[in-house]
């Protein structure tokens, strides 16, 4: 008897441990991606932008410390400020003025630089249509499981955002992009992020699914830069970018922070502008939206339960291998 | 139908105009004047602002610190200067070596037409020292020029010590993304000229220079320096340069713009600025700080070194420190941080200035006004001259009415010769081409011939020319056969009409205070004169409202603004000098203001005098 009753707690026990398991790893899988990337861009060159290259790198550098390789990050960068003539700290890119963070490190690994930050580059690294000869740092490899940052920064407005001083991005075009990455099955979901002056405009045409947006101004607002560095002589960083800077150094990989708290990042107390975010294309509860889902790169495994045959594909490699050898 | 196409309201408009012709001229002329004198009225101004984003929201803490070290600097100049008697090349371009620059030396020598008696100079033969420093880490593709004279005596040796002090500190940062080029130049504008002419490898005043060992790429901007004292209380901003050109309002900006933010007194035209612009005190006060401008720019002289590197297109301005009766006085220490913060923003620069206005009038540092809004003044003025024209057209086509003697008057309706009118016209430039001409040539002649020196008998040859001038008519009929017909004198007065306009216009839009003030002056001489009109009275206008009495006006007037009025002795003999400095001026850098009154004007003139007296 005493036997059985054992062997039933015991059965309890696994039963409820596994269900808990179930549960946990249910919950562990609820986002459905198993990979992430980052495409971060600049858009703006000349020594007195120095605020939007400093924006992009912190960014970059929130996001490999959360663990998403250089693999998996698209850096565009339009103009160099560190090795800029007009920078009195050569090879550096600082983000606070004191000069305690140097965002550009020893590590940077930028992708597209200078005059290959374009529209039509940007826009086919999202829709995958490069030339065969495009190698792989320069392409955004997702597919249909993947998590997707994209950070924009830069010179806009009601509509647009200028690239390169020379030409522009319409929120249009942009909406299409999304569209076409989503019938593409290129991204499981997206984040979208925007620091410029009406920045609110971007995300308004948007109609695929599974698309979150936040910018840092609402449109006929204009984004503020935060404070100038009197001896580098440009403004750092822009308040957005800044004070979610200071919200992503607090994440690290395990944090439960959710996307909540991520769009009360800069109220309007500290920003001037009001930023926006926008929550209707996204399939899930922003509050179970974790920041690392986005941010960081947690490798997720797929368990599957069913048994796989193996035995045909191998044969067809062996047949190859005869054919070649 | 339409309203020119349509006879009858073709002719109603056209007797509307020969009607009210002579009131609509004369509200034309005052309107302009009154737009004129309403654009110093502050309300009808805008504030200065700066259009360049790349000097816009930079902003960097000074740290210029040696000051004091520049002066000391300045007085070994001095020293060396006194021991050479002139330049001291071998202190300064030492000097510049041991401060890390590249320094070459350029000489040129120059005969002057006829002596300068104002400075003193017949034969001019000097050295240029320069020095440039490199930027460390970018292409040599850009400079920048920062000049002090070297004048002889006492003058600008502070200007100089603080131009070594700079290029020292320069010289120690790294984020230069140009060159700069210090530069001290000997006998001024001379120097200067031979510089800039070997430079860019052209030469255009026949001047001897040795060619430049070294160079720094394209010039973007320049600042020349005027700094006679150890302390000053203002800075003033010189902005006119040669032929009226002036530099972009941006480096203008940039200069107020630090003033404010460093907090040094400045200044334009020497005159301080006012907030009071509603009493009539305050607009006076405008009102004469923008004449000084007008009259500055007409004259056409560059008033600072800065005034030839703007044929180049190179933005320059020139920076005087004055010492006055003022209490807070400014030290060298605060000049060297403000020229230290021009530079800096001025090395932001990605291309040569042009974002903001290059055609503007200041009637104070902080406001403007451009070229959109006081070009209307001069417009209304030109209005008046295709006025007339269009009345004088209007009357050599209506057939005249029918008298008793019919066929005496079908045969004055006859077109006039074309010798008729072309005599004049052709008379008239041949005596232009000799007032611009002959001075110069038949000045020794002159010498020998009268007890005056070289430089006076160059200028009275010139005035002699110009009331010869005045003798012409009767001689040219004689030339004619018979009297002037009624019609000969309407078809010379349109073509001088329509040529004084479109030569008023071509000023205006290069210089506008010239053909502003040639404007005033013979618009209404050219708009009244007939040959009906009472002659003794006429002939007497006609001669105070010709371009040489308008310039000794002019020159009483300017005395006036500067509040240093003239007797009339020295006011004449200042006429005379200004005559003599503007021919040497066309000859020494290519100004063509004498050329253009000379060629052009004058010959105008002679028409409208050959009209008065065409019987």
């Amino acid at each position: 008897m005493k036997i059985l009753t054992l062997l039933g707690l015991f059965s309890a026990c696994f039963l409820a441990n596994s269900i808990n398991i179930e549960n946990s790893a249910g919950q562990f899988f609820s986002s459905g991606h198993t990979n992430n990337w980052a495409v971060l861009v600049c858009t703006s060159r000349f020594w007195f932008n120095y605020r939007h290259v400093a924006n992009t790198l912190s960014v970059y550098r929130s996001v490999k410390r959360l663990g998403i390789p250089d693999s998996h990050i698209v850096l565009m960068l339009a103009d160099d400020m560190a090795c800029n003539h007009r920078n009195p700290k050569p090879a550096t890119v600082f983000s606070h003025k004191n000069m305690e963070l140097n965002v550009y490190g020893d590590d940077v690994e930028v992708d597209y630089r200078g005059y290959e930050v374009t529209v039509e580059n940007f826009l086919r690294v999202l829709t995958g249509r490069l030339p065969p000869s495009t190698p792989r740092s320069k392409r955004l490899l997702s597919d249909d499981r993947s998590n997707i940052l994209i950070y924009l920064t830069g010179h806009g407005g009601n509509g647009f955002l200028k690239f390169q001083d020379s030409e522009e991005i319409s929120n249009v075009e942009l909406a299409d992009a999304f569209e076409q990455m989503w019938q593409k099955r290129r991204y499981n979901e997206l984040l979208f992020i925007i620091d410029t002056c009406q920045g609110a405009s971007m995300y308004e045409r948007f109609y695929s699914p599974n698309i979150m947006a936040l910018a840092s101004s609402q449109v006929g607002e204009d984004s503020l830069s935060h404070q100038p560095d009197l001896a580098i002589g440009v403004h750092l960083m822009d308040r957005y970018t800044f004070y979610m800077l200071e919200f992503l150094e607090d994440i690290h990989p395990a944090s439960k922070t959710n996307m909540n708290d991520l769009f009360k990042v800069c109220p309007k107390s500290q920003c001037v502008s009001t930023p926006g975010h926008r929550t209707d294309l996204f399939l899930r509860d922003p509050g179970s939206v974790l920041i690392t889902d986005f941010f960081g790169s947690v490798r997720k495994v797929e368990l599957t339960m069913d048994a796989i045959n193996l035995t045909d594909p191998i044969k067809q490699m062996e047949e190859k291998e005869k054919r070649s050898s | 139908m339409g309203l020119l196409s349509d006879p009858n309201r073709r002719r109603a408009l056209i007797s509307m105009l020969t009607r009210l012709n002579a009131p609509i001229c004369v509200v034309c002329y005052f309107a302009g004047v009154a737009w004129f004198m309403g654009l110093a009225f502050e309300p009808f101004t805008l504030r200065t602002y700066m259009s360049e984003n790349a000097m816009g929201s930079t902003m960097v803490e000074e740290r210029f610190p040696a000051g004091e070290r520049a002066l000391a600097t300045g007085r070994e100049f001095a020293a060396h200067k006194k021991k050479v008697g002139g330049m001291p090349v071998d202190w300064l371009v030492k000097n510049m070596q041991d401060r890390g620059l590249e320094v070459f030396t350029q000489s040129f020598s120059r005969t002057l037409p006829f002596p300068d008696e104002n400075k003193e100079r017949y034969i001019v033969k000097g050295t240029n020292v320069y020095g440039i420093l490199r930027a460390p880490r970018a292409p040599r593709t850009e400079a920048l020029v920062l000049s002090a004279p070297c004048s002889p005596g006492d003058g600008n040796n502070q200007a100089v010590g603080l131009l070594l002090g700079l290029a020292q500190y320069f010289r120690n940062q790294i984020y230069w993304a140009k060159d700069i080029i210090f530069l001290v130049n000997e006998h001024d504008l001379i120097g200067m000229q031979a510089w800039l002419e070997g430079y860019h490898h052209t030469n255009t005043t026949g001047m001897s220079w040795s060619p430049l060992q070294g160079r720094g790429g394209s010039i973007q901007a320049a600042l020349s320096l005027e700094l006679s004292s150890d302390v000053i209380t203002s800075l003033d901003l010189v902005l006119e340069g040669l032929n009226g050109q002036l530099p972009n309002l941006d480096l203008a900006n940039l200069f107020y713009a630090f003033c404010q933010k460093i907090g040094v007194l400045c200044t334009i035209q020497g005159k301080l600025q006012r907030n009071d612009w509603d009493s009539v005190s305050g607009y006076n006060h405008a009102v004469q700080t923008m004449m000084l401008m007008v009259m500055k720019q007409a004259s056409g002289r560059p008033w600072g070194d800065h005034g030839l590197f703007l044929r180049y297109h190179i933005e320059a301005a020139t920076i005087k420190g004055v010492n006055s009766f003022r209490q807070y006085k400014t030290d060298a220490t605060t000049i060297g941080r403000l020229l230290e913060g021009m530079y800096r923003k001025l090395n932001n620069l990605l291309e040569r200035l042009h974002q903001s206005y290059f055609f503007y009038l200041m009637p104070s540092l902080s406001h403007f006004v451009s070229i959109g809004y006081y070009m209307p003044a001069f417009g209304l003025l030109a209005v008046i001259l295709l006025l007339r024209a269009l009345d004088l057209w209007v009357q050599l086509n209506t057939p005249p009415s029918t008298t008793e003697d019919g066929v005496a008057d079908i045969d004055q309706q006859s077109s006039p010769g074309v010798l008729s009118v072309l005599t004049p016209l052709v008379i008239s430039h041949l005596t232009g081409v000799a007032l611009y001409a002959l001075p110069i040539r038949f000045q020794e002649t002159a010498v020998e011939h009268f007890p005056v020196s070289e430089t006076e008998a160059v200028v009275l040859t010139a005035i002699a020319i110009y009331t010869a001038g005045l003798a012409l008519p009767h001689n040219t009929h004689r030339l004619l056969s018979g009297e002037g017909t009624e019609q000969g004198w309407r078809v010379l007065k349109l073509v001088a009409v329509l040529y004084l306009a479109v030569l008023l216009g071509c000023t205006a839009l290069i210089n506008f205070s010239l053909g502003f003030i040639l404007a005033l002056t013979l618009v209404p001489l050219a708009a009244f004169v007939t040959p009906h009109v009472p002659k003794v009275l006429s002939a007497f206008i006609l001669v105070i409202l010709s371009p040489a009495c308008t310039l000794l006006f002019s020159v009483f007037f300017f005395q006036e603004l500067q509040d240093m009025p003239v007797s009339f002795q020295d006011g004449w003999l200042l006429y005379l000098s200004v005559i003599s400095q503007g021919i040497l001026d066309h000859s020494l850098y290519g100004s063509l203001v004498y050329p253009l009154i000379a060629l052009l004007v004058y010959p105008c003139w002679l028409l409208f005098w050959n009209i008065l007296f065409w019987k």
